[in-house]
């Protein structure tokens, strides 16, 4: 009980509630434990409820769970909201010489710390959530030296005595518990001697593109993908790249169209609306053969749906959108360290393959932070594969006989040669429209086909060059098979572990290519029940299964809003193989 | 850049669809013009069009090229001026790809100000689709869409690059060869969105903003004596609207492109094969 914690700040938007929380997960990451962290908000800015959570062990955390340990609540509505997640042994911290009285079932412990009082005491009211980190840092046995380097990491550039007024609101609020509470809950947060880094799936994607030697973004902001941008701005810049706020996104993606047909490794990312409006021009990326990252970051939907809330609902968009028909590839990652290395291999696909690649995250991957060591992300493993670029010594093998350079010419892979602007000889016309083998326009209905089929020809090379493989947990030779997409690895890997405990095998694929995708008919043959688990409603990745064997499979859908905890879908799982055990 | 670089070097071996006497043949030559008497080359040209008529220019031009989707052709050069501060970027399109669809593109080109040459081929009429109003069309232009026109006034695009922060401001008359290859030669020097409104007829569906009507109506600043460095000048040019004006009509000679204000000035298509050194620092970073 002691090494896994759930710990929780809630209170209204505008609380400071986001910062807090990434003030304590950063020193909990300094001390050497895992964190996962997940947050609950509402699209506003100002008001209503808004919660940061943090569970931390020294074993690897991936997932939520329906616990709460520890809160910290600013409002009685924090106490409300979480009810169901209380137990004897958590620990409400809060401040009764606030306007409210908190009201909290008798089997919790209230813990009273006048947290505007003693902030005031230490040089300023707004520093109460730092008094509060300090008081569950007593409660929980951790060593406050980790607080103290978290708060100099947010702080120092603030100046010493922010850093200084900071640790003594922490301090004063950790004296306050060790001399007016004897409690009995008690955690003990061990320290281990790790270094780990702590970033989400917004930002893994960022750093992913800068290593990727991404040099050119545009972009228009939305949640949940605005962080790709804000992490890039700033940074991309020390390595002769640039970010652009677009004016919209129609401007974003053609914009990131420029560059890349300038020769940049060029990406734009948005969440389901922007995609919507990029449509068009995704089909002109991939007529005009362009190679570029779109990133979604799905979010609730339809239309604005709930732009705050996790849902897994653009998987047939990103794969069938667009009118007329277009290869492309949608790779979707499965954590937040797979978020860096799939958008490394999306560049190469891109550029080897010429054609525009959908690296598909969802909510949950992009606001959550995670704790890694930092080889996780070892930047000697990245390559970097331009494919067939000319340069102005090669180009004349691709000139026709009046010397044109044949941009699109039909070869046995599909993939054609690409020379960036400023190449001698180079010169050539690219369009969505159709055309020949030099770019122009046409209607000749050989060459229609012709292009039509070198398009897509790529998929196939690219079907045979690649490894679009799966990643596998649990046991091999379990009869029962769950398969899922993106986030949900993480809660379905601990739901493994759950299960094991009560007797039941499964086997689990995580697939982080959505197209191409892995074959999965003998593993489906091999099993007696096949469950996919996805955060949409209609189980669009298990329809895309069920179409490629030819068989039915077995769905858990979830579509709240929020996303699947490895205890519930455990639960979910045992009862869906029961039932099934029941019918045949 | 060679300096043997003739006018024709620009232009495809594709033989152009427009109609006999469309004013997009004079508009196509006078910018090839203007890019060789510049000292460019195909092979270091970017020329982007628009959907249209007009976007069909890029068809015909030899450089390298992108024909995009309609209304989109701005947001598309301005990529490409980023990525390879070392173009020469020019972005051409009909006046409905540029007002209307695009006219957000349009507002905020111009204020960004990249250093690129858009050439708006205005003929006061939707071409391709044959016929109907666009947004430069007469309030009482009838059309198959507007039979008793567009009911409301055209946009002054002269004022809307204005109101936007315009760093140069040009109106050219295709068939005017010798003027309107100077004025986009003009464009393209200026050290910023160098933007020329050019007056193309269409001679099969417009039958009031003809040939004619602009030879008679139209007024050469040249001639005036205009001072186009002139600000106040320039906006009551272009805001009493009571005449139609060709030539420079504003230019700030203190206009500093994009690329130099925000730092942008590697060619970002030379990237190392691996992460770029540097790159674990950004994983430092999170500790
Ligand atoms: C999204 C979209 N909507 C509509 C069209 C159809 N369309 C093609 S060209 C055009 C108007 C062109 O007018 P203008 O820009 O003035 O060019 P012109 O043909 O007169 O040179 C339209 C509406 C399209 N291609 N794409
Ligand atoms: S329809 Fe008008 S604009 Fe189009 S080619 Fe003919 S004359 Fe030119």
């Amino acid at each position: 009980m002691a090494e896994d914690l759930n710990w929780a700040i809630g209170g209204e938007a505008g609380d400071g509630i986001d910062s807090t929380g990434k003030i304590f997960a950063q020193a909990l990451s300094r001390a050497g434990r895992h964190v996962f962290t997940s947050k609950d908000f509402a699209s506003r800015i100002r008001g209503g409820y808004t919660a940061y959570k943090i569970r931390t062990s020294t074993e690897q955390v991936q997932s939520v769970v329906d616990r709460l340990d520890i809160l910290v609540a600013l409002t009685q509505r924090t106490i409300d909201e979480n009810l169901d997640e209380l137990h004897d042994q958590s620990a409400v911290i809060y401040d009764g010489e606030r306007s409210w009285e908190a009201e909290y079932p008798e089997y919790i412990t209230g813990v009273d710390v006048p947290l505007k009082s003693l902030a005031e005491e230490a040089g300023g009211a707004i520093m109460r959530n730092i008094v509060a980190l300090g008081a569950a840092c007593e409660i929980t046995n951790f060593a406050i030296k980790n607080l103290d380097e978290a708060l100099e990491k947010r702080f120092g550039s603030k100046g010493e005595k922010i850093v200084e007024n900071n640790k003594k609101a922490a301090r004063l609020g950790q004296e306050y518990v060790a001399e007016n509470y004897d409690l009995d809950v008690d955690y003990d947060l061990d320290e281990t001697d790790n270094d780990y880094v702590l970033l989400n799936g917004d930002e893994a994607i960022g750093m992913g593109a800068i290593a990727a030697g991404c040099r050119f973004y545009a972009g228009y902001p939305i949640t949940p993908a605005t962080d790709v941008m804000e992490y890039l701005t700033g940074r991309i810049d020390e390595f002769g790249g640039h970010v652009v706020q677009a004016e919209d996104e129609l401007s974003a993606i053609n914009m990131a169209l420029g560059a890349a047909r300038a020769g940049a490794r060029s990406m734009t990312a948005t969440s389901g609306p922007g995609i919507d409006l990029m449509t068009e021009t995704f089909g002109l990326v991939a007529t005009s053969e362009t190679p570029l990252v779109i990133v979604d970051v799905m979010r609730s939907g339809p239309s604005t749906g709930m732009p705050t809330k996790q849902e897994q609902g653009d998987l047939n968009m990103t794969l069938y959108g667009g009118h007329g028909e277009i290869p492309r590839f949608v790779v979707a990652p499965t954590s937040i360290d797979e978020c860096f290395w799939k958008t490394v291999e999306a560049f190469n696909y891109a550029e080897k393959y010429q054609t525009p690649v959908y690296l598909v995250a969802d909510l949950a991957l992009a606001v959550t932070e995670q704790t890694f060591p930092p080889e996780a992300f070892d930047m000697d493993e990245v390559e970097v594969d331009r494919g067939k670029v000319v340069d102005d010594d090669t180009v004349g093998e691709w000139l026709d006989d009046e010397g044109r350079f044949r941009a699109h010419a039909n070869t046995d892979d599909g993939v054609s040669p690409r020379a960036f602007p400023g190449t001698i000889d180079g010169a050539h016309m690219s369009t969505g429209l159709e055309h020949d083998e030099l770019g122009r326009r046409t209607e000749d209905t050989n060459v229609r086909i012709e292009q039509v089929d070198k398009r897509n020809r790529k998929v196939d090379t690219a079907r045979e060059q690649e490894d679009w493989d799966y990643r596998e947990f649990g046991d091999p030779d379990a009869d029962s098979l769950v398969i899922s997409w993106g986030s949900n690895e993480g809660a379905m890997r601990e739901a493994l572990g759950y299960l094991d405990e009560r007797g039941i095998d499964v086997r689990f694929l995580s697939v982080p290519y959505i197209f191409p995708r892995p074959d999965l008919s003998e593993e489906i043959a091999a099993a007696e029940t096949t469950i996919v688990v996805e955060c949409n409603a209609t189980g669009q990745f298990a329809n895309l299964i069920e179409h490629d064997v030819l068989e039915r499979v077995e769905r858990i859908n979830k579509y709240n809003g929020v996303r699947f905890k490895a205890d519930e879908l455990a639960d979910d799982i045992e009862e869906k193989l029961a039932t099934e055990a029941k019918a045949q | 850049m060679s300096s043997d670089v003739k006018f024709t070097d620009f232009k495809s071996d594709k033989q152009p669809t427009w109609c006999p006497g469309c004013g997009d043949f004079g508009t196509m030559n006078g910018m090839m013009k203007a890019l060789a008497n510049t000292g460019n080359d195909p092979d270091n040209t970017f020329v982007v069009a628009g959907i249209g008529c007009s976007g069909k220019i890029g068809t015909y031009m030899h450089s390298y090229a992108l024909h995009g989707v309609h209304g989109r052709a701005l947001p598309v050069g301005t990529g490409v001026k980023f990525a390879n501060p070392d173009l020469e970027v020019m972005v051409a399109g009909g006046d409905g790809d540029g007002y209307s669809i695009g006219a957000g593109h349009f507002v905020h080109a111009v204020r960004r100000n990249p250093d690129i040459t858009y050439v708006v081929m205005d003929n006061r009429i939707y071409g391709l689709t044959k016929g109907q109003a666009s947004p430069t069309s007469r309030q009482d232009f009838e059309t198959s869409t507007t039979p008793e026109g567009p009911k409301q006034p055209p946009v002054n695009p002269l004022a809307l690059a204005l109101a936007s922060g315009a760093t140069f401001i040009a109106q050219s008359f295709s068939s005017d060869a010798l003027r309107h290859a100077e004025i986009i030669e003009q464009a393209i020097e200026h050290d910023g969105f160098g933007f020329v409104n050019v007056f193309s007829p269409c001679v099969t569906f417009n039958d009031v903003d003809t040939y004619d009507y602009f030879r008679d109506s139209l007024v050469d600043l040249q001639e005036e004596d205009h001072d186009p460095t002139d600000y106040q000048s320039a906006k009551e040019k272009i805001l009493e609207g009571d005449k139609e004006y060709m030539g420079v009509i504003w230019q700030d000679e203190e206009s500093v492109p994009y690329h130099e204000t925000h730092g942008v000035t590697e060619n970002m298509a030379d990237i190392p094969d691996g992460a770029a050194d540097g790159t674990m620092d950004l994983v430092r970073e999170f500790y």
